[in-house]
């Protein structure tokens, strides 16, 4: 029987873990990561999970064991933050490459120097490019439930890519809420076993991998990732739908929306500050204002068609990013903003960063951003980036 | 119901943190929906740290801080000289107090809903102790649903009892007892 524990978004992601079963588990701990390997030790230890935990000496032997196990065709999960995923890159980039369906729940914290621990998504969207599907959370229920999601999507054979959750550090990590969680033998129906199909190490079938591809093939390799991509972007409203199916619960496909469909503004948001933004919109909605939210709940494969449909009928966009590329703007209004120029529903697009390094972000802070698209439509263009909150 | 905000004040080491999470279970005992956190930052003991419990009869959108609370508890009266203790008080905030001192000698910025209670005698008395520090957490939460009806004295209990569980029994007994204690200890000045 499902049961509800009162859990934090790290053990929600340990009890993802666990309910899973992968049968290698390799990570490093780091704040605010810490809680999710220490609570899938005592699961180990208490023989609650039969996982093997394999201890390593940092982030990157931790994705390098991952890869290893993952190649025998074994389920695999590992969890990490900030520079613990940065030390990862390299290992990020051979996972996604070698095609290996390893599941990692990432909690998003700043890079330093200052050191600071709170909450930031520079740090997985500086992993945008290593061939990892990312899926971002808004809830602990959203985090447990997506790391199934993903496990069932990561090994489906025509998409054999890594995927990570990201969960933002403490305002998930840390904060004790419901959670609804299973035994394995009662997700099975929805996540069978993994079973690696062609590509697999193993002594008894011998095969040569990660050798030389030069110019003649290297190019179509590369394709073939995009093709996995392409093919988890199918996949995911199966899952999304087979998973409400089995245990009732859905947090939206690529794009969770509240009010939308009649809204002249939508306000976009990644994370818990996108789940705080449907409250913005009730109440904005009471005063009788035309406001919508979009919480991009996955950032690749990036979903550009319902993107495209969504400014359709609004009249302009406010994506508010708690990321910057320095030098240009926060990564989800880069990639809204190209979305959009691919088709022919060109509307303005405000770019707002904000929340840096865990800077708070209320609902009040969310509809004044909302207002500030309702004078962008009016004007027909977007402002320079707007740095919300800036203390000058 | 409305969404329920609280706020503890408490010193690292007194056990604000596991406070709000055992608040948070009495409520879930009460099939409510819930949040319990803490400001994470500097934790050292006897540094001022902050934790929160949010309580609602729905799921919970919202994850800021909490700005204008329903209650704010306060683990160690000489907090009450930081200024910011007082943020987003209101009239109807209650205001739960570990002193020795009567509610109306709690001077406040606003005329708010102030009652108090000394725990860290019932702390002493019941020899709940660690590490040299009085643990008031348990203690207070007896006094908060008595202050604030937003749990039953018996849920707390039991939430003590949950949220306490691998400690020994007697450990345990001695804090569902102290919680007690300050229930009916508990000096309202409204």
């Amino acid at each position: 029987m499902p049961k509800v524990v009162s859990v934090s978004g790290n053990h929600a992601a340990a009890w993802a873990a666990r309910t899973a079963e992968p049968a290698v588990i390799a990570a490093y701990p780091i704040t605010p990561q810490t809680t999710i390997v220490e609570k899938i030790a005592d699961f180990v230890e208490g023989g609650e999970l039969s996982s093997q935990y394999v201890r390593v000496e940092s982030e990157h032997s931790a994705m390098a064991a991952c890869i290893g196990a993952s190649a025998l065709g074994l389920r695999t999960f590992t969890a990490t933050s900030s520079h613990g995923l940065a030390l990862m890159h390299e290992m990020l980039h051979w996972a996604g490459r070698a095609r290996l369906p390893i599941v990692m729940p990432v909690v998003n914290r700043a890079m330093g120097p200052p050191w600071n621990i709170w909450t930031d998504h520079t740090d997985s969207m500086s992993q945008r490019d290593t061939g990892w599907i990312q899926f971002y959370a808004s809830n602990n229920q959203e985090v447990y439930d997506t790391v199934l999601m993903l496990f069932r999507l990561s090994e489906d054979p025509k998409v054999l890519l890594p995927s990570m959750v990201c969960l933002d550090a403490f305002i998930l990590s840390h904060t004790f809420t419901p959670t609804t969680v299973y035994e394995h033998k009662e997700i099975r129906d929805f996540l069978p076993d993994y079973k690696a199909g062609h590509w697999k190490l193993d002594p008894k079938d011998p095969m040569a991998t990660g050798n030389i591809a030069g110019p003649e093939y290297y190019y179509e390799l590369s394709y073939a990732i995009h093709e996995g991509f392409e093919a988890a972007r199918k996949l995911i409203p199966r899952v999304v739908r087979e998973f409400e199916k089995h245990f009732g619960r859905s947090h939206g496909g690529f794009i969770d929306t509240s009010r939308c469909e009649d809204a002249e503004v939508i306000l976009w948001a990644m994370g818990t500050m996108g789940e705080e933004a449907t409250l913005a919109v009730e109440n904005l909605r009471q005063q009788g204002i035309a406001a919508g939210s979009a919480r991009l709940r996955v950032f690749r494969p990036f979903p550009v068609e319902q993107i495209q449909k969504l400014a359709s009928k609004a009249k302009a966009f406010v994506v508010v990013d708690r990321s910057l590329s320095y030098g240009h703007t926060g990564g989800q209004a880069t990639e809204i903003r190209s979305a959009l120029y691919r088709g022919n529903n060109r509307i303005p697009v405000q770019g707002v960063v904000a929340g840096l390094g865990g800077r708070d972000v209320t609902q009040t802070d969310l509809e004044k951003l909302i207002q500030v698209g309702f004078d962008v439509a009016d004007k027909g263009e977007a402002g320079p980036e707007i740095f919300y909150g800036l203390k000058r | 119901m409305k969404l329920f905000e609280i706020r503890f004040h408490g010193r690292g080491g007194q056990g604000g943190v596991t406070g709000a999470k055992i608040l948070a279970r009495a409520a879930e005992l009460e099939d409510k929906f819930f949040q319990a956190f803490a400001h994470y930052g500097a934790e050292r003991r006897g540094a001022p740290v902050m934790a929160f419990t949010r309580i609602d009869n729905k799921p919970i959108r919202i994850h800021s801080y909490i700005y204008q609370p329903e209650a704010i508890v306060i683990f160690d009266e000489t907090l009450l000289e930081i200024p910011s203790i007082q943020d987003g008080l209101r009239e109807d905030t209650f205001v739960v107090v570990n002193t020795p001192r009567a509610p109306k000698d709690i001077k406040l910025k606003v005329k708010a809903k102030v009652s108090t209670v000394d725990a860290t005698k019932i702390a002493l008395d019941a020899g709940i102790v660690v590490a040299g520090i009085p643990v008031v957490n348990t203690i207070m939460l007896g006094a908060v649903a008595r202050a604030t009806n937003i749990v039953k004295i018996e849920n707390v209990k039991q939430a003590i009892q949950k949220g306490l569980a691998g400690l020994p029994d007697k450990v345990i007994k001695t804090n569902v007892e102290a919680a007690q204690r300050a229930y009916d200890a508990l000096v309202k000045g409204y």
